[in-house]
């Protein structure tokens, strides 16, 4: 069964605050559950369908459904960190197509920032797992794993700390028209690469904020989307992978991407050449970069030289990506970032994206999330989204 | 270099124990599979490559070469991180110590670290 055209996402949201040390979680996760409904035009009665992951506090949706004290039929916390809400949509259109459900909410929320909880810092989610007791004494923090993917793609490839500072170039210049960006201010080549190091060769400029916020969408049947007042946004395809250590065989060269992507354009049946609007999940900015290569954007190794010269910023580049400033300027929260791809996309389908950074013909966009750590355990999952 | 504090692992796994425990010795041991030949990181009963439960203990050389590395820009603690692949055939994560300038391919031997919980930890510095 294909969910291909089995789903529409209605409603889409993104709080404004990016500092909220007043609000608890759930009560940010309840807030981006209104806005998302209000965006769609249903109402909490509607929802018969609910998707979260590990930002969610306590036994997540358990804890969740009661806190906003939803009836529902089906509920999935699939956990693949911050991508997770990528396979909620498409979890959420299986579900759909099964009859198992009409409506399905799917939020995340949190207070990173708020909270002190930064990638410089080793961070645990949940119980420890197997791998723990092996790599917790070398301080694997958010930013060193992801830095010796950047090593190796230099070694390999010959990729430029240049070309790796152009994706946070495109953010920025995309981020001066969200007033709700952490980092609305423009920034140059020469200023990403004269930042200090946080872990070599990464500097601070190519790295997300740390921000509290939160998302939400709302997915539904055909018949219902088409009942609504509102652009239609369908789930045209998908894709999941988790990516290991792969018991010592280890390659830092590719992420899950390299299996989630062709999934997906083969379910829509499109190709990487169709897509008129990218969101690449932007935790760094070699996360972009790999991503823009497994997806089959560009040729393995020629992601520094398509990201260059300004190819991802709207108005400007061939695949204009991450139009709201992305994680890398706007918004990162709970330090999970796939919620807010998601939400940029469906503005840019709905051609409700700011007018300086709206895609012209907007009808087809895919949507990456990498979660968890690149250069270990990580899930990548890929949504292509058309507007009908 | 500064010495860092290394965060002792909490060593319950059944496996880590054996493992920790000849580390303490001295002893830097690989997980082998007799069913396929196979070593692999990190050390697990049943062999993630071919799925068999006829795995063992061997001793590793020590000898190693780094894969990728990062150091934290950090005055207080500079740690390197850095996956290194064996003599043996896995990669595994560790820290590079006692080195001044590191890069991809260098040849590294194994050295022991005390964490702060007093257990061996298997790091890798410049062959001299």
């Amino acid at each position: 069964m294909s969910i291909k055209g089995q789903a529409y996402i209605v409603g889409a949201f993104e709080h404004p605050t990016r500092m909220a040390p007043e609000k608890s979680s759930p009560q940010l996760h309840a807030e981006v559950a209104r806005g998302a409904l209000a965006d769609a035009g249903l109402s909490k009665d509607d929802i018969d369908g609910y998707f979260c992951a590990g930002d969610a506090a306590g036994l997540g949706p358990l804890s969740m459904i009661d806190y906003m004290n939803l009836k529902v039929r089906h509920a999935d916390s699939t956990e693949f960190g911050g991508s997770s809400y990528l396979a909620h949509v498409s979890h959420a259109a299986q579900a759909i197509a099964a009859g198992k459900c009409n409506v399905a909410l799917v939020t995340l929320a949190g207070r990173a920032r708020s909270e002190g909880r930064s990638g410089t810092k080793p961070r645990v989610v949940g119980s420890p797992g197997p791998e723990a007791v092996w790599d917790s004494p070398f301080r694997p923090a958010t930013i060193n794993m992801y830095a010796m993917c950047a090593r190796r793609h230099m070694h390999e490839f010959g990729t430029t700390s240049e070309q790796l500072a152009w994706i946070k170039v495109a953010a920025s210049q995309h981020a001066q028209y969200n007033p709700n960006a952490m980092l609305p201010k423009v920034v140059t080549v020469d200023e990403v690469i004269n930042s200090p190091f946080v872990s070599d060769p990464l500097h601070r400029l190519d790295c997300c904020v740390v921000s509290d916020g939160g998302g939400a969408v709302i997915v539904t049947r055909p018949e219902i989307a088409r009942s609504l007042k509102r652009p239609l946004v369908k789930v045209l395809g998908a894709g999941e992978a988790i990516k290991g250590t792969g018991g010592g065989d280890i390659d830092l060269t590719y992420c899950g991407a390299k299996v989630s992507g062709p999934i997906a354009f083969a379910e829509a049946g499109v190709k990487p050449a169709d897509i008129k609007y990218a969101g690449i999940y932007d935790s760094f900015t070699i996360t972009v970069l790999m991503q823009l290569e497994d997806m089959g954007f560009c040729a393995k190794g020629e992601g520094g030289k398509f990201v260059a010269d300004g190819n991802l910023i709207s108005g400007v580049g061939k695949l204009p990506f991450n139009t709201d400033g992305g994680s890398l300027c706007s918004s990162h929260p709970s330090n999970r970032g796939g919620m807010t791809k998601i939400v940029e996309a469906v503005r840019q389908l709905r051609g409700e994206a700011h007018p300086a950074v709206q895609v012209k013909n907007c009808n087809l966009a895919a949507v990456n999330g990498i979660g968890g750590m690149l250069a270990a355990r990580h899930g990548s999952a890929t949504l292509i989204l058309e507007r009908e | 270099m500064t010495t860092s504090t290394i965060p002792g692992p909490d060593v319950n796994d059944p496996i880590a124990k054996e493992f920790y425990a000849a580390a303490a010795t001295g002893k830097f041991l690989v997980r082998k599979c007799t069913a396929c030949t196979r070593a692999h990181w990190y050390p697990r009963a049943v062999c993630p490559f071919c799925f068999s439960d006829k795995t063992e203990w061997a001793e590793g050389s020590g000898k190693a070469r780094i894969y990728s590395h990062s150091t934290m820009a950090s005055k207080a603690d500079p740690f390197t991180i850095a996956y290194v692949t064996l003599a043996e055939g896995p990669t595994m994560l560790t820290h590079i110590v006692d080195a001044g300038e590191v890069h991809i391919g260098m040849d590294v031997a194994l050295t022991f670290r005390q964490a702060d919980n007093g257990v061996a930890i298997p790091m890798f510095a410049p062959v001299k």
